[in-house]
Parts: structure tokens; C-alpha cells; sequence
């Protein structure tokens, strides 16, 4: 059922991608016109024959997903490559700075959310509510700018930019180190304002489960309060937690845009800044669709971990 | 709504209007009270703000990176020797008039679709639910960015697109609403009486839906403030205005040289956005009768 939905989610997608490329203003052809420097009215319309841009809308609409059921999203004007083999390049990026930020901040933020919890007047709990405050208003990549400033100019510790090295060889390992040093701010960034939403969740579901019947009954029958919370309470308040987190994916998507273009880290964010200045609209349209495909999986994995935490959850769908 | 007091009570209080009511809740939260006042006078920078500092923003007025306080450039200057005062309080309108605007659009979205989907139910509402989830499939930012890429970036197409982005929150919460207030006995009985699907839904169900609207309407005017820095960041603005993203964006090469044009137009995105959610936090403890009754 889910997969289903999940793939007419997807043609969705790409029926919006194929209309806004239809309503925009300029074609291929205009497209390669100008990098022929300019053409007359005939070359113009042969290229729009060549292409079947002349056939009626649903027929370039059903051919267009035709297409990208093969793995073709068209071919990039800018980068003299097929869109899909561009992206496929820029993707690892992305998904390394998106699942590392993601993972870390929903782990962290539990961590602060129970700490916080079972001392609501606590450093931690007061720490989650100015990083609450913090993460909300905060422009992101304002807050990678200043860690650049902090962390890689004034104190040398991390790399500028970039995700590797190109002058550091090695083995595996090395390269490992490398490209974690280079993580290691971008992921601050981003991570920062999901941890301020999971720390400052999971601290009021906390609370609630805390203050709740069969948690009382856990510590009448002697169990230790360490028990309590670890064994009992923390599984009960996890799921709203992993649900937010599984709402969030497009939003993390959207920060990873501004965190790339801050830090030059080679992912999709910033293939998208370029091929939009280059106004390379094939390349962006893939992307888009690329990036709807990575929230429609994330989102899938977030039923997955959903039904691995919460059981009553297991029978649905 | 508190418990009812006893009528024959000496001190019972008089009927007062709701918003009387809040605004007495408001004013007791200091951090939103605070926030409110920081806000207004933003607010007031920018609408009178380029009439007590005439500088034109685009002027190369000194040298470049002269530094705050220096050379009577109370904020310095950028990279081409403009004045940062000027474009912080040009900015300030870009930033607070697309922040209104954006909200605003969305909230007409979010309440529309929302209201149809939670008052027909039915196939209305599995169709309106649907098209919601597809929203937010999207990345917005991507999202916008083909918007503004593909059809121009004008202020009005900039709005545009962080309206059609970000409208389904509102949907969702204005749905909930209206499942929740629909089956209340005073909207049977104006259906009993006579009244219109139209009037039902926008005279008698939306009135008492609108406390969490509101509040969430305040968060979004936030939260459009920082799409636009952030498109602005990424240069996809209209070139022939200045706003606080993009004088972030186009001195950040130079942070090494003078990191403050790009720290000082941040700050003023922090703070500004910070009060407005400081308000909207406010305006939650005043609207919400169930956290009043604690």
C-alpha cells in the first residue's frame, strides 16, 4: 500500500516538473540557439521537430515519464552530460551530510530530551530551550558562517570548504578522517536546528510519560529509576520523536541547500545554485525530482523504524 | 474558557470582549512583551527608517570595509563601500513586506484547503489531504528556487513562491479544527436553522477555529522571513533591491577581510525573526484556553 502511494507520489512530482518546464518561458530549442549563438526561425523550429516539442502537451508529458522510468532525466546544455549520470555524481554528498545530520540530532536530541526531562529546571533542559530559540530564528547559513569564522578561520581546526582533500592519499582510514573533518561543521549546522525540535519534542513526551500511570506502577514494584527511564519510558516517548523526524526530511533537504552552498560541499545543493545560475533547466528539474525521491525513501524509513519501535504500529498499512 | 463563576458571587467579573482577555494574558509574559516592543520598532525602522537616513544602499559612499564606527559609518561599509546602515534599514521592508505577504498567501491557502477538507470530509477532504502530502514531499526551498528560477525573481514571484510552499501546515491545523468544531451543539444547530454551507464554514466554524490559525499565521510570518534571506543568500532575488539575505550573500567571500557584513545583516534576521516567534509563543499562551486554565 505504502509503495504504491509512495510511486503515484512520484509521478506527481514529475508531472509538476514537466508543467512548470512548460510554462516557463524559453525551450530547449531557445536554449540551444543561444549556445549556437543565436539561430533564425527555421533552425529554431527544426530543433523543436528534432526534440517533439511541437507534439501536444500529453504526449511530451507521457514521453517525458517514459523517460525517467529509464533512468533518463534529459541531457544537460551546461555540463555536456546526461542529467541523471550529473546527479548520481552529487548525490553520495547529500545523502552522507543529510543522513549523518538527521541520525545525530534525533540521537542527540533524545539524549537531551530525557536528561532535560528528569530535571526540568536542570543545565541541560535550560540548554534545549535556548537552542529551541536558537535553532527557530537562526538563518542557517548564517550559523555556518559563524562557525566558519569561529571554527575554521580564527581557530584553524576544520577544513574551509570541500569534502576531501585532493593533496591527502591514502588508505581507506585516511580518507575516512578526511572526509569526516570536513563533516564535522557542515553537520553541526544542519543538525542544529533538527536537534532543537527532537530535544525540546521528546522532552515534553518525556515529561508526559513520566508523569504517567505505568510508570508510577514500574517504580512501586521497586524497578530503579534508571530502569524506569531507559527500559519503560524511553520506548513509549521515541515514537512522536522518530514521526517529527519523518516529517522533517524535505526541510533537512532544504537546509542541506543553504549548508552546501555555505560550506562548497559537492552534494545536490549546490549542483542545484549552479545549474540555476547557468538557468539549466533539465538539471534542475532533476534535481527536484531527485530530492522528492530521497524524502518519499526517507519517509518510508521513517514507518520502517516506526514499526520497530512502537509494535501497535506494525499492523498498519 | 475558565470554569464558570458563581453569578451570585460580589466579585464576579464582568463580561469582557476575548481579545481584552488575551491581550491580558499577553501583556504578562515579559519575553513577549519585550519581543513585541523590539519588534514595533523594526518595524517602525523600516517604514520611516529611509526617511531619517537618506543614504541610497546602492551608493558607494566611502571606501570599502571601513569598519563599524569608523569614518562616521556607524555599521561600516561592504565590499564596494557601501553604507550597511542603509541597506540594513532597506532591508529591513524587503525582509518584513514579503514576510507579511507570504504569510499572509499561505494562510489563504492553508485555511481554504483546510476548511473545505475538514467541513465537507468525504472525497473532498481525501483529495485536498492528498495534494497536502504532495507539498510537503517537495523540498521547499528546491522548490521555490525552480519557482523563482524558471519565472523570474520579482518581489511578487518571490512571495509567490514561498506562499505555495508552505501553506500545509496551516492546512492541517485549520482541518483539525474544523473535525473538531463541526460536531460541536452550536453549529448543529445553525445547520438546523437554516444556515448556508458557506456561512457555516466561514462565519460560525472559522471565527472559533482562528486562535491556533493565528498563531501559527505569526510563526509563518518568521519563517518566510528566513526563506527569503535564504533565497537571497543564494542570489535569487530581485537585483534592484536590496535585502538582508543577499547582503549576506554577496560579502561572503570577504568574511576573512570583515567578517561584520556578514554577522551584523545576520544578527538583525536572528532578532527579528526571534521576536516574532517570541510573540507568536505569547500569542499561544493568551488564545490557548486549555494552557490558560493551569
Amino acid at each position: 500500500m505504502r509503495m504504491i502511494y509512495a510511486v503515484i507520489l512520484l509521478l506527481a512530482v514529475l508531472v509538476l516538473n514537466f508543467s512548470m518546464m512548460h510554462l516557463a518561458p524559453g525551450d530547449v530549442a531557445d536554449t540551444i540557439s543561444q549556445s549556437m549563438g543565436g539561430a533564425d526561425q527555421e533552425i529554431l523550429d527544426q530543433i523543436r521537430a528534432d526534440y517533439g516539442l511541437d507534439q501536444p502537451f500529453l504526449v511530451q508529458l507521457g514521453r517525458y515519464i517514459g523517460n525517467v522510468l529509464r533512468f533518463d532525466l534529459g541531457y544537460s546544455f551546461f555540463y555536456n552530460k546526461p542529467v541523471t549520470e550529473l546527479i548520481l555524481q552529487r548525490l553520495p554528498a547529500t545523502l552522507l551530510l543529510v543522513f549523518v545530520a538527521q541520525i545525530l540530532a534525533l540521537f542527540i536530541g533524545v539524549i537531551l530530551g530525557v536528561i532535560s526531562a528528569r530535571k526540568p529546571n536542570g543545565i541541560a533542559s535550560h540548554f534545549v530551550t535556548m537552542l529551541a530559540l536558537f535553532g527557530y530564528s537562526a538563518p542557517v547559513f548564517w550559523t555556518g558562517i559563524l562557525l566558519l569564522i569561529a571554527f575554521s578561520l580564527k581557530v584553524q581546526l576544520f577544513p574551509v570548504a570541500g569534502m576531501r582533500d585532493v593533496t591527502i592519499i591514502g588508505g581507506f582510514w585516511v580518507q575516512f578522517v578526511d572526509v569526516a573533518r570536513h563533516m564535522v561543521l557542515p553537520v553541526i549546522t544542519l543538525g542544529s536546528i533538527f536537534l532543537a525540535l527532537y530535544s525540546r519534542l521528546s522532552r515534553a513526551t518525556m515529561m508526559e510519560v513520566l508523569g504517567s500511570d505505568y510508570v508510577r506502577t514500574a517504580k512501586a514494584k521497586g524497578l530503579s529509576e534508571r530502569e524506569v527511564v531507559y527500559k519503560h519510558a524511553l520506548k513509549n516517548s521515541l515514537s512522536p520523536v522518530i514521526t517529527l523526524a519523518g516529517l522533517q526530511f524535505s526541510a533537512v533537504i532544504s537546509g542541506a541547500v543553504l549548508v552546501e552552498a555555505v560550506f562548497s560541499w559537492p552534494g545536490l545543493g549546490t549542483l542545484a545554485f549552479q545549474s540555476i545560475i547557468a538557468r539549466d533547466t533539465p538539471t534542475i528539474l532533476g534535481i527536484l525530482f531527485f530530492s522528492a525521491l530521497v524524502v518519499i525513501v526517507g519517509n518510508l524509513l521513517t514507518d520502517l523504524a516506526l514499526r520497530l519501535v512502537d509494535p501497535r504500529m506494525r499492523g498498519k498499512g | 474558557m475558565s470554569d464558570p463563576k458563581p453569578i451570585q458571587s460580589e466579585t464576579a467579573p464582568i463580561a469582557r470582549h476575548p481579545a481584552a482577555e488575551a491581550w491580558e494574558m499577553f501583556r504578562r509574559n515579559h519575553a513577549a512583551m519585550v519581543a513585541l516592543i523590539v519588534l514595533s520598532l523594526i518595524i517602525l525602522a523600516a517604514i520611516f527608517g529611509p526617511f531619517i537616513y537618506p543614504t541610497d544602499p546602492f551608493d558607494m559612499v566611502w571606501a570599502p570595509f571601513s569598519p563599524p564606527g569608523a569614518d562616521g559609518f556607524i555599521l561600516g561599509t561592504d565590499y564596494l563601500g557601501r553604507d550597511l546602515l542603509a541597506a540594513l534599514i532597506h532591508g529591513a521592508r524587503v525582509s518584513i513586506v514579503i514576510g507579511l505577504a507570504a504569510a499572509l498567501m499561505s494562510v489563504v491557502i492553508g485555511v481554504t484547503v483546510g476548511a473545505l477538507a475538514g467541513f465537507y470530509r468525504g472525497w473532498v477532504e481525501e483529495i485536498l489531504m492528498r495534494i497536502t502530502e504532495f507539498f510537503q514531499v517537495l523540498p521547499t526551498l528546491l522548490f521555490a528556487m525552480v519557482i523563482v528560477a524558471l519565472f523570474g525573481a520579482s518581489l511578487p514571484m518571490i512571495t509567490l513562491a514561498i506562499g505555495v510552499v508552505s501553506w500545509t501546515a496551516v492546512a492541517r491545523i485549520t482541518r483539525s479544527e474544523f473535525l473538531r468544531i463541526r460536531e460541536l451543539e452550536y453549529v448543529t444547530a445553525s445547520r438546523a436553522s437554516g444556515a448556508k454551507n458557506s456561512k457555516l464554514m466561514f462565519r460560525i466554524i472559522l471565527p472559533n477555529a482562528l486562535p491556533p490559525i493565528i498563531v501559527q499565521a505569526a510563526l509563518m510570518v518568521g519563517s518566510a522571513i528566513l526563506f527569503e534571506a535564504g533565497l537571497s543568500f543564494l542570489g535569487l532575488t530581485d537585483p534592484n533591491v536590496v535585502s538582508w539575505g543577499q547582503v549576506i550573500g554577496s560579502n561572503r567571500q570577504y568574511i576573512l577581510d570583515a567578517s561584520y557584513t556578514v554577522t551584523i545583516p545576520g544578527l538583525a534576521i536572528f532578532v527579528t525573526v526571534l521576536a516574532i516567534s517570541l510573540v507568536g509563543d505569547g500569542l499561544n499562551d493568551a488564545l490557548n484556553p486549555k494552557l490558560r486554565q493551569r
